[in-house]
């Protein structure tokens, strides 16, 4: 474990009882007191995530939004001061080289909030792609920690530490300067779970006292420290897909089933030609969503099999801590991937019969 | 973590526990715990022949499958399904939550395996 990158609270996952794992060269914690208590709390009251791995890159200059246009797959345009946005950014054969948020501070300074496994090959992409726009590119990674506060409790517990009204932060929006305890931090209503909640960015120095404070006033609402295996589990049922399992350099997103988040109407951007072509020529294949008929857990990595064939394979899989169902999502042959098609899932040599159904397992509990 | 006395123990963390010819085998409270969440058990069949390092069964946590290894020879003389009804068993009650019971075949075996005593010095280097 010494050779991995810590986050500002790594000495403090062991006051609760944090197992830490090696996640992307990151020693983070996979769980506290148990990854579905965790699961639970966030769905049913609140869960405190350290996501202080995650990247953060600022852009800035007058041509950041001419930039931006050209790299990412969604429309700057529409989106306003103060806003978040999701959106991917693509290589020019139309595979995602990361999926991030986009904080838009004005045309020229935006903030970007990257995968942690990705943060320097991102920042390589967009300086190699930098071109002629007069734009300032900007690691700050290892400056910023950052915490998220998840769970229908969220804004209440937080609303206690800050004089901000929270309610006037809505649904994708962020404020700046927000005073936590006194510390100050940038909010944002954002996060990756389906519940209501909110990321929380700050000087790595503050991350430890802010913890303690949340995770003070938040005891008596039912906040738990919660890790990344319930992140994972949580992200997964509310169908929010997760770089390296669902999106890759090699998978599209339209492959994904995120074309919402591509803006053909927009004007160039790279990767357009290669998506457009696909989205033409129709999809080979794509990422379904499937709930197991016989009794077993799939996993990342499983084959998909249909008509004694590979028609592809697992990208996460869980027994789902909400549902209680053994459930999935597949990139799979796009023949076989009509809603109601039977498909097996190929689990330690045994095909198991499973359903292909709408892969948003868990309906997103937002406030809008 | 509890360790029973008059158990045998494996270096994979399976207990066993002898009854005149026969011998309950299940995983021990440092598995359950190093595994968390238990959501899925499978259990061999009844009346398989199995050799010690056979695959006796197979415990999914929320995060991942893992094998569970017989440490002795023997046949399946019955399987405990209340565990593959509710898997949180294991992880509340390991010890009582046997998986296989298993008629011995080699009652020799059983000196592979490590005593309580033993097994807790293991625990205590791993």
């Amino acid at each position: 474990m010494d050779n991995l990158k810590k986050t500002p609270l790594f000495n403090i996952y062991k006051k609760y009882n944090g197992k830490v794992i090696d996640f992307a060269g990151w020693a983070l914690p996979v769980q506290f007191e148990s990854i579905i208590s965790e699961h639970e709390a966030v769905r049913n009251a609140a869960g405190l995530f350290d996501v202080s791995h995650m990247g953060e890159i600022t852009v800035k200059g007058k041509e950041a939004f001419l930039f931006f246009q050209n790299l990412l797959t969604n429309d700057l345009s529409k989106l306003k001061e103060k806003q978040v946005f999701y959106t991917f950014m693509c290589n020019y054969d139309g595979g995602v080289v990361d999926d991030l948020l986009v904080y838009k501070y004005s045309d020229d300074y935006f903030y970007l909030v990257v995968n942690a496994a990705n943060i320097e090959k991102d920042y390589k992409w967009m300086k190699d792609n930098k071109g002629v726009y007069e734009v300032e590119i900007e690691n700050i990674s290892d400056e910023v920690a950052e915490l998220a506060i998840q769970g229908p409790k969220a804004e209440e517990i937080l609303q206690k530490l800050t004089d901000t009204d929270l309610s006037e932060i809505k649904f994708f929006y962020f404020k700046d300067n927000v005073k936590i305890s006194g510390i100050e931090c940038l909010v944002s209503r954002t996060g990756y779970t389906g519940e209501d909640g909110f990321e929380i960015y700050m000087p790595n120095k503050y991350a430890v006292e802010l913890w303690e404070k949340i995770i003070e006033v938040g005891k008596e609402y039912g906040l738990k420290p919660a890790g990344l295996g319930a992140r994972d589990t949580l992200r997964f049922e509310a169908g929010l897909p997760l770089y390296g399992n669902e999106l890759s350099e090699e998978i599209t997103p339209l492959e994904a089933g995120f074309e919402f988040f591509v803006k053909f109407d927009k004007g160039n951007f790279i990767g357009k030609d290669a998506l457009l072509k696909q989205k033409e020529e129709g999809l080979k294949h794509k990422i379904v969503g499937f709930e197991m008929i016989d009794n077993g857990i799939p996993r990342h990595g499983y084959e998909v099999r249909a008509d004694n064939q590979k028609i592809g394979y697992v990208t996460t899989g869980y027994f789902s801590p909400t549902l209680k169902k053994n459930i999935g999502l597949a990139l799979i042959d796009s023949k076989h991937a009509q809603l109601g098609n039977q498909i097996e899932i190929v689990i330690r040599n045994k095909p198991l019969k499973a359903l292909i159904i709408s892969k948003n397992f868990y309906k997103k509990n937002y406030r809008k | 973590m509890e360790i029973l006395e008059g158990l045998y123990y494996s270096k994979d963390h399976e207990w066993v526990k002898v009854e005149g010819d026969k011998a309950y085998i299940g995983i021990t409270d440092y598995a359950q715990h190093s595994l968390g969440n238990i959501v899925y058990v499978e259990l061999p069949e009844v009346g398989a022949e199995l050799s010690a390092g056979d695959v006796l069964g197979v415990v999914e946590s929320v995060k991942a499958a893992s094998d569970v290894y017989t440490p002795v020879d023997g046949k399946v003389l019955e399987v405990n399904n209340a565990i593959v009804d509710d898997p949180s068993l294991v992880n509340n009650d390991p010890y009582g939550s046997w998986m296989a019971l298993v008629e011995l075949k080699d009652k020799s075996q059983l000196d592979n395996l490590m005593t309580a005593e033993e097994y807790k010095k293991f625990l205590d280097e791993e």
